[in-house]
């Protein structure tokens, strides 16, 4: 008798299925417009993906051949922004988070970041033009899109980076300190490695902002049309985000298929730098774990 | 340093009028002591006396933190600990013992073999020598010895306890803080680091800051009784334990009436 259920015992059961229920409802209405999105891209985009679309140039006006100088572009672009915010956006995380004292110019500096992570794209993409392509003289090319889309996408990396090396216990760095060793040992031998896949969550988050990303390249280096491949980060480039949107919108007589085309493409190429960065992390994660 | 090279030498640390505030909030004030060499000294006292600010202070460890600011003297082997140049040098000297085991997310050796490579030695075969001297002195050898390569933070918390006090060692320490090392650690795994404890103090100076009065009676030739930041009395253990108190508060804290 002593432990048969009681109608409070029954309320909590009941309550708690429902929020269960409840939980998984929400789950459900989220993945439901990603299933869409994909279902409808490889049903109307599917047909026209091929050889000839992904590694052809566009023919006749854009409406027809391949989408190949906007693939490639794409992958510079990525690239390069990559490579000019993740060292600069991690460093800038590390001093925030280990050597920064918590004061009111910390407070503001984290807050400033917070602030430009708000800032809509376009905007970034007018500073990109001011700053890079007419102050710094790069020209409408690679270098200034990439500058553009590494500014606008730093905050996702230094905030990312900055919270998965807090997540790494205090514990451990007063463990380290107390054997002697410096801020910077504690870091590289310690917080680093244990931080390592949180950084990369923020490193994907980038890769996704940055491939999709349209108004920041449109005046910084991104061409509507253009007859050669790049051949340095100073040439323009053509990218799958703009040329998605030209092709939608801006090209008379595309055929239907060709902006789902190349809109799958798009997906396809973040999802492949994601799967990249997630088998890196996977990797990693089997060196070290706590 | 001119000062204290004639004192006795057998004073590892003396402490004159340490006071210790963490922005403002005072945590220790106005503790006077000596802790000798060669020896176990205990820190009793309830939470929140300012026993672990104490051991903060002793390997400067105010240097990592922004609020925490002390004043008064601690001299280390004749040195007043404000005018030494190198604080990583100092902390390399000094092992420090947590109360929660922190197995660092690295594998056993490595746990083991971090302090020697930050001390600069690189040859495999002196760490495999350092790694096993360590842990066998820890008593842990036996049980990691075919594991060496599995995570330190894995194990369990009773070997997690030794495998800290095995990379305290491998710093070479001459002085061992304890702070309260045996909270999360079963008695058996307790009363065998006792032992550890009881032949290291051949070669080094030890504080032990415990929780457990009956620990540092059986452990320490002199304890200190700290109480809301204050260093009640500093007496012999064994005097102190037989009720010779200059203090009512001593005696009902060791005789567990409060705390």
């Amino acid at each position: 008798m002593m432990f048969a259920e009681s109608p409070l015992n029954k309320r909590d059961k009941k309550t708690q299925k429902l929020f269960r229920i409840l939980f998984l409802m929400m789950v459900m209405l989220l993945v439901t417009p990603v299933l869409l999105i994909l279902a409808t891209l490889i049903y109307k985009g599917g047909p026209i993906i091929s050889m000839e679309f992904l590694f052809a140039d566009p023919r006749n006006g854009m409406t027809a051949g391949g989408l190949f100088p906007a693939l490639l572009g794409t992958i510079w672009l990525v690239v390069v922004a990559l490579i000019c915010s993740v060292p600069l956006g991690v460093a800038a995380a590390i001093y925030l988070s280990e050597y920064a004292p918590d004061n009111w110019l910390t407070r503001s500096i984290n807050l400033a970041i917070v602030n430009l992570a708000g800032v809509p794209s376009i905007v970034h993409a007018l500073f990109g033009v001011g700053a890079f392509v007419i102050f710094m003289d790069f020209g409408a090319s690679i270098l200034a899109a990439s500058l553009t889309l590494a500014i606008m996408t730093l905050p996702v990396v230094i905030v990312a980076t900055r919270e998965s090396l807090q997540s790494v216990p205090h514990a451990f760095r007063e463990a380290c300190w107390n054997m002697g060793a410096t801020r910077w040992q504690t870091i590289r031998k310690v917080v680093l490695p244990n931080a390592i896949s949180g950084i990369l969550t923020g490193v994907i988050l980038e890769v996704s902002r940055t491939s999709g990303e349209t108004a920041p390249i449109m005046f910084t280096g991104a061409a509507f049309y253009l007859p050669t491949l790049p051949e340095s980060v100073f040439d323009q480039t053509m990218a799958l985000a703009m040329h998605l949107y030209v092709v939608a919108t801006q090209v008379p007589n595309v055929p239907d298929a060709m902006p789902y085309g190349v809109a799958l493409v798009l997906i396809s190429v973040v999802l492949a730098f994601n799967a990249l960065s997630i088998s890196f992390r996977i990797y990693l994660r089997g060196l070290k774990k706590w | 340093m001119v000062e204290n090279t004639n004192d006795a030498p057998d004073i590892k640390i003396v402490v004159e009028n340490l006071s210790i505030d963490y922005a403002g909030e005072p945590a220790l004030t106005g503790v006077s002591l000596e802790i000798p060499r060669n020896e176990i000294f205990g820190i009793i006292g309830p939470a929140n006396s300012g026993k672990t600010s104490f051991l903060n202070c002793v390997n400067r460890m105010d240097d990592m933190r922004d609020n925490m600011n002390v004043t008064g003297r601690v001299i280390y082997d004749g040195i007043d600990l404000t005018n030494w140049r190198n604080l990583y040098a100092l902390r390399r000297k000094i092992g420090v013992v947590f109360p929660l085991p922190v197995g660092l997310p690295l594998t056993v050796y490595n746990n083991v073999a971090l302090a020697p490579r930050l001390a600069g030695i690189k040859k495999r075969a002196e760490l495999d020598v350092i790694v096993e001297r360590c842990l066998t002195r820890a008593a842990l050898w036996d049980e990691v010895k075919d594991r060496l390569d599995s995570l330190g933070s894995l194990l369990s918390g009773g070997q997690q306890q030794r495998l800290t006090i095995a990379r305290a060692l491998s710093q070479e320490p001459d002085l061992l803080m304890l702070d309260e090392f045996s909270i999360a650690v079963d008695p058996v795994t307790t009363m065998r680091i006792e032992d550890v404890l009881q032949e290291l103090k051949e070669e080094m100076t030890i504080i032990l800051v415990t929780n457990l009065v009956q620990q540092a009676n059986r452990l320490a030739e002199q304890t200190a009784f700290f109480l809301n930041g204050r260093c009640v009395e500093v007496g012999n253990t064994k005097s102190m334990f037989d009720g010779n108190v200059s203090h009512q508060e001593t005696k009902d804290y060791i005789e567990g009436r409060f705390g």
